[in-house]
């Protein structure tokens, strides 16, 4: 069978997945965790606790304060040092919530046992509840609070659940691991999120560079009518929720729109997973699985580790900060953030340290754009980056309106094939965010 | 042959006088009246175009300057008083004086003062820098050193420095057109009154709203916000919000009071005479 993807654009970055083969392992506890309340898309969590008082494993430490928000859980047992602004891994102040540890005593309500739960006793609506209160959001980057992409506006069905376990970035495997040692957990995840949204068909995506990952979950769907296994060709970005809806599918979201008016959910693997955590074991999301990697690194690691980690403490764990890197990146490297402070914490989503070299990373001379539209070939989103860069550097606002930026998912693809090495993201991304604070704006103006 | 280039010359004449009748016809027939004074303001104007007034442009400046019926509220910072009472001659009203304003930058995180904690290798532009991190240093408030301010400046009065990485402002080429405070990402431009005589004024050159501790050691010459400034202010000018004093110019008198009490040096004082040094017998 001819194996599908996304029908434009898009790029084959070789995929350096180094650490496919290291099992996932259980990092120890550092001894302070620091844990930051905007761990989501939406507006940052209330802190409730303060100061001096003690937690639990899994107690809440953090209220939603907007309907697009989530609950924060305290990753680890211990006394409250401080409740304060800190950086986080893009230097940027957040309110944390500072833990001393203190053992491991976890809240009694939560199911710790290895045992997997297959039958579902939950209705939709204590579902929800459930993942609500757990503070699941999706791990899939955009940490979107997963009980309200579960809920669709009414008037609006999904008639097809997607889980994301393409990994298209380079270098990251927690999702890969996640399916080859927690594949029937994460099917019963999918099972708890098909009866959620009501769907009556699932499909798991998976790209042709992780064989034993679709052979495995092949193996556990068998048993599960309803949810199948797709192969999907090796292309970048093919986890971006509209390229794997097009792949998918064949059906296109439109311009402007969530995957919902394309009849489609799109989740996470990971999400699965801590769907199922916290709907079968009531266990919150405290902890994710993420990958220590890059070829300077003395150790490639497949890491559990608990939320509101310092990221120097993990790097410590695995043998040392690698000699010879330069930049080390959270996520992956074709969207990752370049991370600047490493006495920041871990939160929800991070899914990886990739450290590179100088030689890695090395920025080659910026030339003059010759019109090859090697970058129009690779846009997934069929935008024009190198006519979105001149507009944005002539600061066209109007222009760049008319152009769609706002459609750019900043998957990096344009910059990823400019032969002249401009970078046409690094401008796009700026006026893209302004374009579309000016249309908010507008908006709000006219509905007035 | 020369019948050809006759019959040219008569056809396309003819044509060009036809359609300049067409178009004298439907010129006047669609002229759309605007007040002349319009045109008399907008050619005293600067012509900038540069939107400090809040206007799309001089032209719009004039046209809200004549509708207006009144010249409240509305100013050129670029042409000062001088244009703004040549305009009130033109329409026959009251042009209010505002003193002259200066751009000022909020931040004296130099390459001296503020250690870099990482290296940035990317696009030189502070927009850029702002979507990817919060900056070179440990400060996330203070100047990205991209150098924005200086390629939207119209006048040439910003100029960054090679030296600190630090945009310099010439107060006699700024107009206080305000385009730069809207570029700036961290907000850390600001416009202040001139002041007196050569442009004396006094102001925190810093707006990092860190703990005390934590600003200053990202930064040897941050704000620390301990207070003590507008304890020793006599005029109640400064207020200190989010560990960061800042002093309203239109209370300040310019005692310096304050600045002698900063323990960080983040007040700064420009223009003031040097004091002349008394040798010790």
């Amino acid at each position: 069978m001819r194996k599908r993807t996304f029908s434009i654009g898009g790029v084959h970055p070789n995929d350096h997945k180094i650490a496919r083969d290291c099992a996932i392992e259980d990092l120890p506890l550092a001894p302070i965790f620091s844990v930051s309340m905007s761990q989501h898309l939406g507006a940052p969590a209330n802190p409730v606790v303060a100061a001096g008082d003690k937690v639990r494993t899994g107690q809440i430490i953090g209220e939603p304060s907007g309907f697009i928000s989530a609950y924060v859980h305290s990753p680890v047992s211990g006394t409250v040092k401080s409740v304060a602004p800190r950086a986080n891994l893009l230097g940027h102040k957040i309110v944390h919530v500072d833990i001393e540890v203190e053992g491991d005593e976890w809240m009694e309500d939560i199911d710790r046992t290895p045992d997997i739960v297959r039958e579902i006793t939950l209705d939709r609506e204590q579902i929800l509840d459930r993942i609500k209160k757990c503070g699941v959001v999706g791990l899939g980057g955009a940490t979107f609070p997963t009980h309200v992409k579960l809920s669709p506006p009414p008037g609006k069905k999904a008639d097809v659940l997607i889980l994301n376990g393409a990994e298209c970035e380079p270098y990251l495997t927690s999702d890969y691991r996640i399916m080859l040692e927690r594949g029937e957990e994460i099917v019963i995840g999918a099972e708890i999120m098909k009866k959620a949204l009501e769907v009556d068909r699932v499909v798991i995506g998976i790209e042709e560079n992780k064989p034993e990952a679709i052979e495995n979950m092949l193996r556990i769907t068998a048993s599960h009518p309803g949810i199948e296994v797709m192969a999907l060709k090796k292309r970048y970005p093919q986890g971006g929720e509209k390229q794997l809806i097009n792949a998918v599918t064949g059906r296109q979201v439109p311009s402007m729109k969530l995957p919902i008016d394309a009849g489609a959910v799109v989740q996470n693997v990971g999400t699965s997973l801590a769907v199922y955590e916290a709907v079968q074991k009531n266990k919150p999301l405290i902890d994710n699985v993420l990958t220590v990697t890059g070829e300077c690194c003395p150790q490639q690691r497949n890491l559990r580790v608990r939320v509101g980690t310092p990221l120097s403490f993990i790097l410590e764990q695995s043998g040392g900060m690698p000699k010879d890197a330069v930049k080390i990146i959270s996520g992956g490297p074709m969207m990752g953030w370049a991370i600047s402070n490493l006495e920041a914490t871990t939160v929800k989503s991070t899914s990886s340290l990739l450290c590179l070299t100088a030689e890695q990373t090395l920025r080659k001379e910026e030339g003059n754009c010759i019109r090859c539209g090697k970058c129009v070939d690779a846009c997934p989103m069929g935008l024009e980056p190198y006519l979105l860069n001149r507009l944005a550097r002539a600061r066209k606002l109007d222009e760049l309106e008319e152009n769609a930026i706002y459609d750019c998912i900043e998957c990096g693809c344009c910059l990823y094939s400019c032969p002249a090495n401009i970078p046409l993201l690094d401008t796009i991304r700026v006026y893209k965010r302004e374009v579309l604070a000016i249309m908010k704006n507008r908006a709000s103006a006219t509905a007035k | 042959m020369l019948t050809i280039i006759i019959w040219t010359v008569v056809v396309l004449t003819l044509l060009g006088a036809l359609l300049a009748l067409v178009l004298y016809f439907v010129a006047s027939k669609f002229k759309v009246e605007e007040d002349p004074r319009i045109g008399e303001v907008e050619a005293l104007l600067p012509g900038a175009n540069c939107g400090g007034c809040g206007h799309a442009g001089c032209h719009a400046f004039a046209q809200s300057c004549v509708e207006a019926g009144t010249l409240e509220g509305h100013f050129c910072p670029v042409g000062g008083n001088k244009v703004m009472k040549a305009v009130a001659g033109v329409l026959g009203l009251e042009a209010q004086d505002q003193a002259p304003m200066v751009a000022v930058l909020r931040c004296n995180g130099g390459c001296g003062n503020r250690e870099k904690t990482t290296e940035y290798d990317g696009y030189k532009s502070c927009k850029v820098i702002n979507t990817l991190y919060a900056g070179e240093t440990a400060c996330s408030f203070g100047c990205l050193g991209g150098g924005d301010c200086e390629r939207v400046c119209q006048f040439g009065a910003l100029k960054m420095n090679p030296e600190t990485g630090l945009p310099e402002i010439d107060q006699e080429l700024c107009t206080a057109c305000g385009a730069c405070v809207r570029e700036c990402p961290k907000h850390i431009l600001e416009l202040r009154l001139k002041g007196p005589k050569e442009g004396r004024r006094v102001y925190v050159a810093c707006a990092s709203n860190d703990k005390g501790g934590v600003a200053r050691k990202a930064c040897k010459v941050a704000c620390i916000g301990c207070g003590k400034c507008a304890k020793a202010c006599p005029f109640g000018a400064i207020t200190v919000e989010n560990n960061l004093a800042y002093i309203d110019f239109a209370k300040c008198k310019l005692c310096r009071k304050c600045v002698a009490e900063c323990p960080t040096g983040a007040i700064h004082a420009v223009n003031f005479p040097v004091p002349v040094k008394t040798e010790a017998i």
